[in-house]
């Protein structure tokens, strides 16, 4: 428990991606096999169900603080999370122990759910007196099922591949279900997390690996230049560039597998796409975009990004934000690796295959056609209308290769022009890494009203860090640094002196925003040294750019 | 006969716009307004303000008080003696807040009332330590005044400070320690050990370290990023000291990929430690926490208590329903721990 809750601080003291990664790796490496086990759970998002009633909780530590009600909300009310008011207020400890992880919650924490009532507050008194005081904060956080540390799934997935020498999808594969609400992780459990790869896992017929995913690049050649560099449009199949997550579906032996382009497993979060991928034949690998599909249409990314990130998918929410795959390739039909295969063969494949299966959460992404580039260029104005980001161009008798490569075909993102829009520099932030000294992140804001309103104001509603050189960084930094008005920690407001065209892909309405809007992937297309703040532009011209 | 109203009350202090005031001896005590007679508690400049007529503080308050206000009419006393004025006894008595600090008891037409100015009880080794000193009326601050406040004792603080130093050092990183310039940087300073590298201590610093050392307050030796022989790899072994207005300032920068942390009572909250952003919170405070502020009231045997700034309205209620007569006192003191990070020139 000693180890835990030092690795607890250790992830709470620190922002650090890699502080992190490196204090996970040695804690699995050190703790007994037992207490890693749960340790993963718990760091993987894993609750057990409620242990004791939080308001019985409150009660019996108010008393043991010899508090009144009234201080005991004061303290909370200050403190802002109950387990940590707890932590704070108990009387020292009166005991010692030396347990780990595993048996605090074998032995202590999950028999009171069992425990009757009128026991629990002697059990729950005896457990808190034997523990220091940071391991009180864990252990009341893991009793009141708050337990959150800024680690993600992704991050502990990572520690134990480094920790196995494994590849993290595996990892990713072997902790499905792992952190089930009455998961009861053992020490064997927590071996086979790490354990080197079976024969099992590496037969292709039963392994849920995806394959490597192929990338696309940018194509932004003017138009009148696309013949002599691409050829004829009847070379290229050209689709839609959706607007989602890119993924991977894998059936194989009777088991669906989804991956994102991030090698996340995100199976349990699509439960619609769950089901459709068992309509499959095994020996099937998909790959296409996750989108948000109301009305015959997809929807913004907004509408996805209510999903992402939710811990619960209730029925309401899987029935108001309805996914969908858009399916652009075939990668495995009947358990055979087609990468190799010619573009549209693999095309002509995946159109028999969706055709045959016919299902609604399984949508062919369409293929579009042109007589010439100009026409092709004509039917991509509707991109933004469509609510897409231009289109892909990916040559018919290309392979299927991995990552950015273009050694055996290529594919082309032809994206259309960012949306844009001339802001203020309000606040700016110091950056990290290379830029840890610089003021490289910087807040947006608009005007609220035209230049002849009276008294109008700023309005922030953008965040950007990319975009600029770093002779023109150096440049923006000394300013901020001359006209900072006020610091907070490592943000500093500034006088309104600096205006900057922003672009941005996407653009929606959010109540969540200040603004009343956000964008999706703001970043600076050049200093506007040439406009003064007056000339920037207003929430009104912002918000004509939004989808009607 | 009619009594003159001033007095009416009965009361030896009483809150006025210009400050806590006196009303038999006519003099302030940490007036935050320019008055013509101030009995200063301690020299942080929420307490000591330019612009007074005359001023009246412990010995060891000096050198401070002349650093931070420059010429000054100043009368100075040791713990323990007294003066009197306009017939009101007046004595200073440790604070164990900062050196210097003290309590200010006040005897008058036989009541005594002690004004506490900012204290903490834990002896720290820079300054004298807090003595409760009997009264009828107690004025006592509460920074702190809520029972989540419990500080580490000084053995665990300095213990995870060097260990933190200790670990970086091992690593070549620098140690960077915001802390504020005047009391928290010299009882670091005095409690870390110095034998885990060099101590680099920021410009705001270094003036006061030299008012402790006059004082006879046992410092290590220190160094200023200017000194010679102050070079990157002394600086990635190197224990840094500055005030909290020194983050993010191009000062930082020669630190290069260090490590940092904040020493407050404040820091005992997650949240706040992480609002601060910065590697490491340690709770460290020259105010009484919460047991401490029980205890001092409690050593005074008072059955009058003044609450000034801080949890005013919690402590008021805590000591009323505990069975003291208990008010609160309207200041502008403000806490040094919750000074705004100043404006970047």
């Amino acid at each position: 428990m000693k180890q835990f809750a030092a690795l607890y601080r250790e992830l709470d003291a620190t922002t650090s991606s890699l502080a992190k990664q490196a204090a996970l790796q040695r804690y699995l490496q050190d703790a007994p096999a037992p207490d890693a086990a749960w340790a993963v759970y718990f760091l993987a998002g894993g609750k057990p169900r409620q242990l004791v009633p939080a308001k019985l909780l409150r009660l019996l530590a108010q008393e043991a603080a010899g508090l009144p009600e009234w201080l005991f909300d004061e303290s909370y009310e200050a403190v802002g999370d109950l387990a940590e008011t707890i932590s704070l207020l108990l009387p020292a400890p009166t005991d010692r122990h030396d347990m780990g992880l595993a048996e605090w919650i074998e032995a202590h924490l999950l028999p009171l759910r069992k425990t009757p009532p009128d026991a629990l507050p002697d059990a729950l008194r005896a457990q808190w007196q034997r523990l220091a005081i940071d391991e009180r904060l864990v252990y009341f956080k893991l009793i009141t099922g708050g337990f959150r540390v800024g680690v993600s799934k992704l991050q502990v997935t990572q520690a134990l591949a480094a920790v196995g020498a494994l590849d993290p999808k595996r990892v990713a594969q072997r902790l499905m279900g792992y952190t089930h609400i009455s998961g009861q992780p053992t020490a064997a459990d927590y071996a086979a997390l790490i354990s080197p790869e079976s024969t099992g896992e590496r037969d292709q017929k039963t392994s849920g690996q995806p394959y490597p995913f192929f990338l696309a690049h940018p194509f932004n050649l003017p138009l009148d230049q696309f013949d002599a560099a691409l050829g004829a449009p009847s070379q290229w199949i050209v689709e839609w560039k959706w607007d989602g997550i890119r993924a991977q579906l894998v059936k194989r032996a009777g088991q669906v597998w989804l991956w994102s382009r991030g090698e996340e497993l995100v199976t349990d979060r699509f439960p619609e796409l769950s089901v459709m991928g068992d309509a499959l034949p095994d020996g099937t690998v998909l790959d296409g975009e996750i989108v948000v599909w109301r009305e015959d249409r997809v929807q913004p990314f907004a509408e996805l990004q209510k999903r992402i990130g939710r811990k619960t998918l209730g029925p309401k929410l899987l029935r108001e934000i309805p996914v969908v795959l858009l399916a652009y390739d075939l990668l495995e039909w009947q358990g055979r690796d087609l990468r190799a295969m010619p573009q549209q063969e693999r095309r002509a494949l995946l159109d028999d295959l969706l055709a045959s299966v016919r299902h609604p959460s399984l949508i062919a992404s369409p293929v579009l056609h042109g007589e010439s580039w100009q026409d092709l260029a004509r039917q991509r104005e509707a991109a933004r209308a469509m609510g897409v980001e231009g289109m892909m161009l990916k040559q018919r008798h290309a392979a299927y290769g991995v990552g950015r490569t273009k050694d055996v075909g290529t594919w082309w993102k032809w994206k259309i022009d960012p949306l844009s829009i001339d802001a203020v520099l309000v606040y700016a932030q110091r950056g990290h890494g290379r830029r840890a000294s610089l003021y490289s992140d910087y807040t947006f804001a608009v005007w609220d009203g035209p230049p002849e309103a009276a008294e109008r104001k700023l309005v922030p509603f953008a965040k950007a860090y990319s975009g600029l050189t770093d002779a023109e960084m150096a440049k923006v930094d000394a300013v901020i640094r001359k006209t900072t008005i006020e610091s907070f920690g490592p943000v500093r407001s500034v006088r309104p002196t600096l205006v900057f065209e922003l672009g941005f892909e996407g653009i929606a309405r959010s109540p969540r925003h200040k603004s009343g809007i956000a964008v999706r992937f703001p970043r600076m297309l050049r200093w506007r040294e040439d406009k003064t703040v007056e000339d920037a532009d207003t929430l009104q011209t912002l918000a004509a750019l939004l989808p009607s | 006969m009619v009594t003159a109203p001033p007095t009416s009350s009965g009361d030896l202090v009483v809150a006025r716009p210009e400050g806590l005031y006196c009303p038999p001896g006519d003099f302030y005590i940490d007036p935050w307004r320019p008055v013509d007679r101030a009995v200063i508690t301690h020299a942080h400049s929420d307490h000591a303000r330019v612009g007074h007529g005359h001023y009246l503080a412990h010995t060891d308050s000096e050198g401070t008080l002349r650093t931070r206000l420059g010429e000054i009419t100043l009368q100075t006393l040791p713990y323990g003696e007294s003066i009197v004025q306009n017939g009101v006894r007046i004595s200073l008595h440790p604070a164990g807040h900062v050196l210097g600090s003290a309590q200010v008891r006040l005897e008058h037409g036989g009541r005594v009332w002690v004004a506490s100015g900012d204290y903490k009880t834990e002896p720290d080794g820079t300054c004298t330590p807090f003595e409760p000193v009997p009264c009828d009326t107690f004025i006592t601050e509460s920074t702190f005044g809520l029972p989540i406040y419990r500080w580490p004792t000084q053995a665990a603080l300095f213990a995870e400070i060097n260990d933190w130093w200790r670990a970086n050092a091992e690593q070549g990183r620098a140690s960077v320690l915001l802390c504020y310039a005047f009391g928290k940087a010299q009882r670091i300073l005095h409690g870390v050990d110095p034998s885990i590298g060099p101590i680099v201590v920021h410009g705001a610093v270094e003036p006061l370290n030299a008012v402790y050392r006059a004082a006879g307050v046992a410092l290590p030796p220190t160094v200023r990023v200017t000194d010679p022989g102050v070079d990157a790899a002394l600086l990635r072994r190197a224990l840094v000291l500055a005030p909290p207005s020194a983050q993010g300032t191009p000062w930082m920068r020669r630190f290069g990929n260090y490590s940092d942390a904040f020493a407050s009572g404040w820091m005992q909250l997650r949240g706040t430690r992480r609002r601060r952003g910065v590697d490491r919170g340690f709770v460290m405070s020259d105010h009484a926490d919460w047991p401490g502020l029980q205890q001092a009231i409690a050593g005074t045997g008072a059955e009058r208590v003044f609450v000034t700034h801080g949890s005013v309205a919690v402590l008021v209620r805590w000591l009323t329903e505990n069975g003291l007569e208990a008010q609160g006192f309207k200041t502008e003191y403000g806490d040094e721990d919750t000074e705004p990070v100043a404006p970047a020139p």
